[in-house]
């Protein structure tokens, strides 16, 4: 699965720590998600769709 | 980078401090057994006292797979419990055959805790190969 979490992070001009803070999770989750190592549950998705108010298959989509 | 969330914290701290018992109920066993100072039932409870410590420390794995929150610290300290089971279970299987075969000596049986614990070692190394993270 690919994202634009990296894209939408660096329009807001977050760094990795600032997005892992606002999500309550590790920086090196949102490394991780980003490298696309590995893919969030449909929660975590979630919050992070919630975050950005943009629907979630408008971050995460098949490859 | 180490992550050290509040429940790889919480979990630090019961691990140091079960081996700090252990390590207490150990010598003590091995001095009274050594000493001939115990014999029938409570020879049994000393003999059994430092097993109950490891089981703990396992006990206190589970906990912070449990505990953890942040779900891909979780899924790499879930991996490392994995490496480390399927590497003890391949050596413990083949040491086993082979002894069985007369090709090597015994091993005292606590040893699979010990290959246990090295196997969460290699995990972490693998992680960080695989992950490119010491994290958990």
């Amino acid at each position: 699965m690919n994202n634009r979490l990296k894209v939408l992070r660096a329009e807001r001009n977050w760094s990795q720590a600032d997005l892992a803070e606002r999500l309550e999770v590790s920086r090196q989750s949102i490394n991780a998600i980003e490298t696309g190592k590995y893919d969030p549950s449909l929660p975590l998705a979630f919050r992070i769709a919630r975050l950005f108010e943009l629907p979630i298959e408008t971050i995460f989509f098949a490859d | 980078m180490i992550v050290h969330t509040s429940a790889k914290k919480r979990y630090n701290r019961r691990v140091i401090a079960l081996s700090l018992i252990y390590s207490v109920l150990l010598i003590g066993a091995v001095y009274l057994f050594k000493h001939h100072m115990v014999s029938g039932p409570m020879a049994w409870i000393v003999g059994v006292l430092p097993a109950l410590l490891i089981i703990a420390i396992f006990a206190a794995i589970g906990a912070y797979i449990v505990e953890e929150t942040d779900e891909y610290l979780r899924m790499l300290l879930i991996r490392r419990t994995l490496y480390a089971s399927a590497i003890t279970l391949s050596i413990t299987t083949v040491w086993g055959f082979l002894e069985s075969f007369g090709l090597v000596g015994h091993i005292a049986a606590y040893y699979t805790s010990v290959l246990w614990f090295i196997g969460l070692g290699a995990g972490t190394v693998i992680n960080r190969v695989t992950e490119g993270t010491w994290s958990s």
